[in-house]
């Protein structure tokens, strides 16, 4: 049997013949190949958990009384809510959201510096979805080769069924994803009934189908050139990383020089291509650091198989720290291959050093944002007031010659609840406090009612009779007192009148 | 110009046959793709012409009659009917059964507040704070025809001296200086006394001398005190509010010629529901009664 080998991948080679490189390669198509070993079974761990809750999520259920979703994770977008569990999130505190983004930014990064690129290799969705479809591609073409054979044969009619099998079940997968999608933002049963009964509505079928295109697209024909193309990730996440990361690596003071398993004075490397052959982004690991590397790790487990069978130790790939690389490679310079090179090399090894000023500053800064958001978070009122003048007319001179000016208040309950709130002015003695269509307390003060989740608006008259000598701007304050008296929330504004 | 369409010899393609200064360009047209949505677009365009009303002439139609008014008609009735049951319940609460019902309160202040600017705003200004010459301040205290729900609605229904309603508000001051009822000098006398009304005069012996001649002329409408009378528009002439000015010369002015403002009858302009509407959004305006 002839051996399949795809052509190998075009690096541009500028140094030829003085001729400019191309700056345009077309794809060369990998075709990883199937493994297993430790690495892989994190990895199908963490596929099965990052899908899992995908999923999942939308269809837990979360009791929140008779006039809010029961849905435990929802973006309302009608009703600009966004639910988690027992938190209730307001438009106007989405900065709990971008404090969510720069935890996942900073977390990134301290991932990153202390195990290389782990995000992409294990939990990026790009990575999940395409591990997922190459499974199903693998279950319908076969592995490695007997896709090869299939690409490289003419049209046939086990070409159109294994292919038109495979993309139907992209299709599937890819479906059930922009669904899923869906329901983040939808109460999912419901949105679920009206997509299998054609009923949802426009909107509904335009994230769905752009959903389920993006990631079949992405998924099934992109792979790989998402995170050397299209992502900005891998051309900055040099930055986070250092000599002390652990990072996936071919040591090459064991490996080299690479010959048959029974040549003599030849390192462990016996050149059969299976690191290579597993790549999903189809590079060689024995290159040694390069951008298309996603640290997923397969060549370790693919390497860690070929070692066994030859009855060496395991390891000539694996995650290691590139200090340990040039420390091993400096205690066994100038030996010959062989065990006690090999015991050299590993002896010059020291245990990564996970505490370094830069894990440290992004551990600090982890924890820093974190106590922010949660302090913020513990403490966060339930009642906002918002006061606005009204600027048409500015005041109104009244015929005692007192003058008026005119507030709305916006009061915000963001409980399920109604709890009424006396209002008080904080200002200069003799100012007089009328809210439209509120009725007073025994001291005299209005009182705002409030509807649960939502916002009440009033409008609010303060009037200084004459003879007060205020000046052209006043500075005046609103105060919300609960029912005990304890102000819980107040509010600043300006009260103007013609110069004096 | 002179041109030469010549073969660029280090490319091999043509030239424009443009040169400007020893330098040529070479021809590069434009792709097949563009130049097609091009014509298509040219094409398109004389169908728009045939078939829409595209040309700034009265009668250029177009053949298909389509006019831009007629297609927003059923969107405006559909409205209309949605609004319909509100409106009906509007017009039969009047303004004081609107202000006694939340629902239908929150729907006047809302609708009101759009139907103000849309036909109020104009003289009264956006917040009803009125405008110098005459154009009362809708937010203050001080109402001439009076200032409860009632009085409100039935001021914007009928309007003011603008002879569009038989039960407008009417009244006419006489002239009394234009028409020789008064002298100059009596006139400022009647106006140093108006202005001691709200202890402002500057002429205290002008002031009394006033005080006989606004007995005899003007008290019977403005009051012996000048606190005004709202059944006939007089306007109360001890405050501090003044609705074409209240220094010396404008008051001098107003006693000499009057200037009597006119305000539209908005009954048969606007729907019942709607003047109920603004009658309850000027009375919660700040000055309602």
């Amino acid at each position: 049997m002839s051996r399949i080998e795809p052509p190998a991948r075009v690096k541009p080679a500028a140094e030829t013949a003085g001729a400019p490189a191309p700056l345009y390669a077309s794809r060369q198509k990998v075709y990883p190949k199937a493994v297993s070993g430790r690495v892989r079974r994190a990895k199908w761990a963490i596929l099965a958990l990052c899908l899992g809750l995908y999923y999942l999520l939308p269809w837990i259920r979360w009791d929140r009384g008779p006039d809010a979703p029961n849905q435990a994770v929802l973006v309302d977008m009608q009703h600009a809510r966004l639910f988690f569990f027992w938190i209730e999130i307001w438009p106007q505190e989405v900065y709990y959201l971008t404090g969510l983004l720069v935890l996942g930014a900073i977390g990134l990064f301290a991932a990153t510096s202390l195990f290389g690129r782990v995000w992409c290799g294990f939990a990026c969705p790009q990575t999940v979805w395409t591990d997922l479809f190459l499974w199903v591609e693998r279950r319908i073409q076969g592995d490695r080769n007997a896709r090869m054979r299939l690409d490289q044969q003419p049209w046939s009619g086990e070409w159109l069924r294994r292919k038109a099998a495979t993309h139907a079940a992209w299709l599937l997968i890819a479906a059930a994803t922009g669904g899923a999608w869906i329901m983040y933002f939808n109460d999912a049963p419901t949105v679920a009934r009206e997509l299998l009964t054609l009923q949802a509505s426009g909107t509904v079928w335009f994230f769905f189908g752009l959903f389920t295109f993006t990631t079949y697209l992405l998924a099934g024909w992109a792979r790989e050139q998402v995170c050397t193309y299209m992502c900005p990730w891998p051309r900055f996440q040099a930055a986070m990383l250092d000599e002390n990361s652990l990072v996936v690596s071919y040591r090459a003071w064991r490996g080299e020089p690479r010959g048959k398993a029974k040549a003599a004075g030849v390192g462990d490397c016996v050149d059969c291509r299976a690191c290579v052959h597993v790549c999903p982004t189809g590079i060689d690991i024995r290159d040694g650091q390069q951008l298309e590397c996603i640290g997923c790790g397969l060549c370790i487990d693919a390497c860690d198989d070929i070692m066994r069978r030859l009855g060496r130790e395991k390891g000539l790939v694996a995650f290691e720290t590139l200090a340990n690389i040039a420390a091993s490679e400096a205690a066994t310079a100038g030996r010959a291959p062989g065990p006690e090179r090999l015991a050299r090399g590993m002896a010059a090894r020291r245990a990564p050093r996970f505490l370094r000023p830069r894990t440290i500053v992004y551990a600090g800064v982890l924890a820093l944002v974190s106590a922010v958001m949660l302090g913020s978070f513990l403490l966060r009122e339930t009642v906002g007031l918002a006061v606005q003048r009204d600027r048409a007319p500015l005041f109104v001179e009244l015929s005692d010659g007192g003058i008026r000016n005119a507030y709305t208040l916006k009061l915000s309950n963001r409980t399920r609840g109604t709890p009424a709130f006396a209002v008080a002015l904080d200002g200069p003695a003799g100012l007089r406090l009328v809210v439209q269509d509120a009725e007073t307390d025994a001291g005299g003060r209005p009182v705002l009612t409030t509807r649960p989740d939502g916002i009440t608006q009033w409008r609010a008259l303060v009037t200084a009779p004459p003879g007060l000598g205020l000046s052209d701007s006043t500075p005046i304050a609103f105060r919300l007192l609960d029912a005990r008296g304890r102000a819980v929330e107040s509010a600043r504004s300006v009260f103007l009148g013609p110069k004096p | 110009m002179p041109t030469k369409i010549e073969k660029d010899a280090l490319t091999g393609r043509e030239t424009t046959g443009h040169e400007w200064d020893g330098l040529k360009e070479l021809n590069t047209p434009l792709p097949k793709w563009w130049l097609w949505v091009f014509y298509a677009t040219i094409a398109f365009s004389v169908l728009w012409v045939i078939l829409y009303p595209a040309l700034p002439f009265r009668g250029a139609t177009g053949l298909t009659g389509w006019v831009a008014r007629e297609a927003v008609v059923p969107v405006m009735e559909a409205e209309r009917a949605r609004q319909e049951p509100m409106l009906a319940r509007l017009r039969a609460a009047g303004p004081a059964g609107i202000a006694a019902d939340p629902e239908l309160r929150a729907f006047a202040l809302a609708g009101g507040r759009i139907a103000f600017a849309n036909n109020c705003a104009g003289c009264h200004g956006a917040g009803g704070q009125g405008a110098p010459g005459g154009f009362p301040n809708l937010a203050d205290d001080d109402w001439i025809w009076g200032g409860d729900l009632e009085a409100i609605r039935h001021t914007i229904a009928h309007g003011i001296r603008a002879g569009e309603s038989a039960e407008e508000r009417i009244s006419m001051m006489p002239r009394f200086l234009a028409d020789g009822m008064l002298t100059a000098a009596q006139v400022n006398d009647v106006a140093e006394h108006v202005l001691s009304l709200s202890g402002r005069a500057t002429d205290r012996a002008a002031a009394e001398r006033g005080a006989a001649l606004y007995a005899e002329n003007c008290a019977s409408c403005h009051g012996a005190r000048g606190e005004g009378n709202r059944e006939v528009g007089a306007p109360r002439l001890n405050d501090r509010i003044w609705l074409y000015g209240g220094d010396k010369a404008a008051v001098v002015r107003s006693i000499g010629s009057p200037r009597m403002g006119v305000m539209p009858a908005w009954e048969g302009r606007l729907d019942p529901a709607v003047v109920n509407m603004l009658a309850v959004y000027v009375h919660a305006l700040g000055g309602g009664e």
